[in-house]
């Protein structure tokens, strides 16, 4: 990804809006309000909401909309200071030590510090996020936050207050200008009160049906017209029944382009039967749809569609 | 009231908002009313709208309590009826004569918090008290009911600690991908080889070992609370209490004919008040049950987010179902399948004689790992016991349901 010179934070909630926009992310001004408080008041964002609504897009539309570079840490489970902040090179370290017995070297301060020099460290995600030059600070992007442990989250807060960390062998390392942190959860676990108060809190929701069609037309602009109505009705509809797991925006988008791809222009019953394993995840919710509930809202559908044309 | 400074009087109505917002049950804290007022004044007070969303970002820390702010921001910013609202607060009766609408979420909740005087004043209506026994009896009706727990002694406390302390689950260790330093461990451990290095200058670099850090998993109770079930329900929520207080990640559900989650009331630390907040949360104490409705909505609202890394639920229900079971087997299914261990706890096993012939139980067995009695449910130690770490065939769902079977042919 080439890198675009740093532009300055946006000055008012409409430069925000027009901003995401400009980067073909279609956002209501609730996310437009919460993201410029965030950057103009150097909070993290913290960003909850089901899976595939777009939390992660929202850090990468961030950093090509600024031109900053986007760092990103994926949580999971275990992850630790070794893989998320810093780890020295021990093979570096040890031919080093080699090296200066065999010179004939004595001095035990002296190898201290050539051994433990920024030669050998390894930089994560965290020391990574937090080398920022003024007015170019990174995009911090802490994806998927409860995927890790309390653990993690607790050293976590350590840092957003701070925007420093300590490696012990060289000393604090402090962030020049605070990167911008976005974080997402998926709710699969609470994350601690005492993270939240440290951020701005805002909930994604599913978009609305004309905005959930304005997505469509900007990812898939060689969607039929038709067919992209229809299938944002369809997934619309979806919604309001109660699925064990309901389709997200990315969804809708794998949707409307797989049935691009098959050259459909409509739906149809044995269309969205065929295909309905790019929309529902779980076989209970699937067998529902295929029994019938399907064809009863592809019909609603078009019903709606034909009023709205009249 | 005071009288408010002519200049900072937004600053003050975020003040009193937000007191209304943590008097309606959210936590609002004096760092947050300072974080508004900060981002008030970086945003600048443009539309209704904007105005609402920058109040949000701050104020708002957690999803379900979305509809109390909207609730809140509509009573509270609106300068039209604020004559009524005064009047409404300040005289002693004041029927409402607009047309009523659908009562929306957390309307209630709200609306006590900002008339919170003037409801004091007006007369309470006694209500009777009326306790029904329904053990051994099911039904599949709702019924709303508050219930009032008898305080726990200091002794039953420190019963119940000691009780706790010596459970042993059975599987209560799961392994994380973290690492603990062990000289015994299989795996090598270079950044404590280095740092021992470079204690002796690095002339000795001496393996060191580390091993995987074992941890006890989430533990997910899903307790009944029908009729059938009362007289346990007490020995129940302060088993839940004094777990939820010795292990971090417990969460406690109950359910009736509707399922209520209970895991903040339970991390109140003094015993009784955590008791009072539960029942102040549960609405159908000792009324029908339907099991299969309740897993269904956990299933569906909870389980992803309880149910991950590993989590152990335990069921605590006798398995009565009185509504038609249709439902019930594909999700005590899923049940089973997003969760590591489901142990289901039944009091009706201490029976000699107990058959699996209800229906509901016949449907839940085949998807249980274990299936265990409690003896005798007047003590908690009993149900500590009964939790104990033997894995026996006692506990084995299957033995049961071939014991159906036998008697049924």
């Amino acid at each position: 990804m080439t890198i675009n010179k740093p532009r300055p934070a946006p000055n008012s909630i409409d430069e925000t809006l027009a901003m995401l926009t400009g980067e073909d992310y279609v956002a209501d001004r609730a996310l437009a309000t919460v993201l410029y408080l965030s950057l103009k008041m150097k909070r993290p964002l913290f960003l909850e909401g089901e899976a595939g609504v777009g939390k992660t897009e929202i850090a990468k539309v961030l950093a090509s909309g600024l031109g900053r570079r986007l760092i990103r840490l994926q949580c999971y489970e275990g992850l630790d200071v070794s893989s998320a902040v810093y780890e020295w090179n021990y093979a570096a370290q040890m031919i080093e030590i080699r090296m200066e017995e065999a010179a004939g070297k004595v001095d035990r301060k002296d190898m201290e510090k050539n051994v433990f020099s920024e030669k050998y460290l390894i930089r994560r995600p965290v020391l990574e996020a937090l080398t920022g030059k003024d007015g170019a600070a990174p995009v911090f992007l802490i994806d998927e936050l409860d995927r890790t442990d309390e653990a993690f989250e607790a050293f976590l807060l350590e840092i957003l207050s701070d925007y420093q960390v300590t490696v012990p062998e060289l000393g604090t390392i402090k962030a020049e200008e605070p990167p911008i942190v976005i974080i997402t959860t998926n709710r699969t676990r609470e994350i601690h009160d005492a993270l939240k108060r440290r951020c701005l809190y805002h909930w994604v929701d599913y978009p609305n049906a004309e905005r959930e069609l304005e997505i469509v037309n900007r990812k898939v602009p060689q969607a039929n017209k038709r067919l992209s109505e229809e299938v944002v009705r369809f997934v619309q509809k979806l919604r309001e029944i109660e699925l064990f797991k309901v389709p997200g925006v990315a969804e809708t988008i794998d949707w409307a382009s797989a049935l691009t791809e098959l050259d459909k222009v409509a739906l149809d019953p044995e269309t969205v039967s065929d295909t309905i394993g790019v929309l529902l995840k779980y076989q209970d919710d699937i067998a529902r749809i295929e029994q019938g509930e399907g064809r009863r809202i592809l019909k609603e559908v078009k019903a709606d569609l034909a009023t709205a044309a009249e | 009231m005071t009288s408010a400074n002519p200049d900072g009087r937004i600053a003050d109505n975020i003040v009193y908002f937000a007191r209304a917002l943590r008097k309606a049950g959210m936590r609002v804290g004096p760092a947050s009313v300072k974080d508004a007022i900060e981002a008030v004044l970086v945003a600048g007070i443009g539309s209704r709208d904007d105005f609402y969303w920058v109040l949000h970002s701050v104020l708002v820390m957690r999803h379900e309590d979305h509809a109390v702010f909207d609730e809140a921001f509509r009573l509270f910013w609106k300068s039209r009826e604020l004559v009524e609202k005064l009047i409404a607060m300040f005289s002693p009766v004041a029927p409402d004569k607009r047309e009523k609408q659908k009562p929306r979420a957390a309307e209630s909740r709200v609306s006590d918090a900002m008339f919170e005087g003037h409801k004091r004043n007006q007369p309470v209506n006694p209500e009777p008290d009326i306790e029904i026994d329904a053990r051994f009896t099911v039904s599949g009706a709702e019924v709303l009911r508050a219930k009032d727990f008898a305080q726990m002694t200091a002794a039953e406390i420190n019963q119940a600690k000691r009780a706790i302390a010596e459970l042993k689950l059975p599987f209560d260790k799961t392994k994380t991908r973290r690492f603990k330093p062990d000289p015994h461990g299989s795996r090598i451990d270079p950044r404590a080889m280095m740092r021992a290095a470079s204690r002796t200058g690095g002339e000795l670099i001496l393996p060191k070992f580390k091993s995987l850090r074992e941890i006890h998993p989430p533990l997910v109770v899903l307790a009944d609370i029908s009729g059938s079930m009362s007289q346990y329900t007490r020995i129940f929520l302060h088993f839940l209490h004094a777990l939820a207080d010795k292990r971090r990640r417990v969460h406690t559900f109950v359910f009736g004919t509707r399922l209520t989650n209970l895991t903040r009331q339970m991390r109140h630390r003094d015993p009784d008040q955590a008791m009072a907040d539960c029942s102040a949360a549960v609405q159908d104490w000792s009324g029908g049950t339907r099991i299969g409705d309740t897993l269904h909505e956990f299933n569906r609202l909870w389980s992803r987010r309880v149910l991950g890394q590993g989590a152990i639920v335990l069921l605590i229900t006798d398995g009565l179902e009185r509504d038609e079971i249709d439902g019930l087997s594909e999700e005590i299914e899923r049940l089973h399948k997003s969760c590591r261990r489901l142990i289901w706890l039944n009091p009706l096993l201490r029976f000699d004689g107990f058959e699996p012939r209800a229906r509901g139980v016949r449907t839940m067995l085949p998807h249980v790992d274990e299936f265990r009695a409690v003896h005798n449910l007047a003590a908690l130690t009993d149900l500590v016991a009964s939790l104990d770490k033997s894995t026996s065939r006692q506990a084995d769902p299957r033995r049961w349901l071939e014991l159906g079977k036998k008697r049924a042919a």
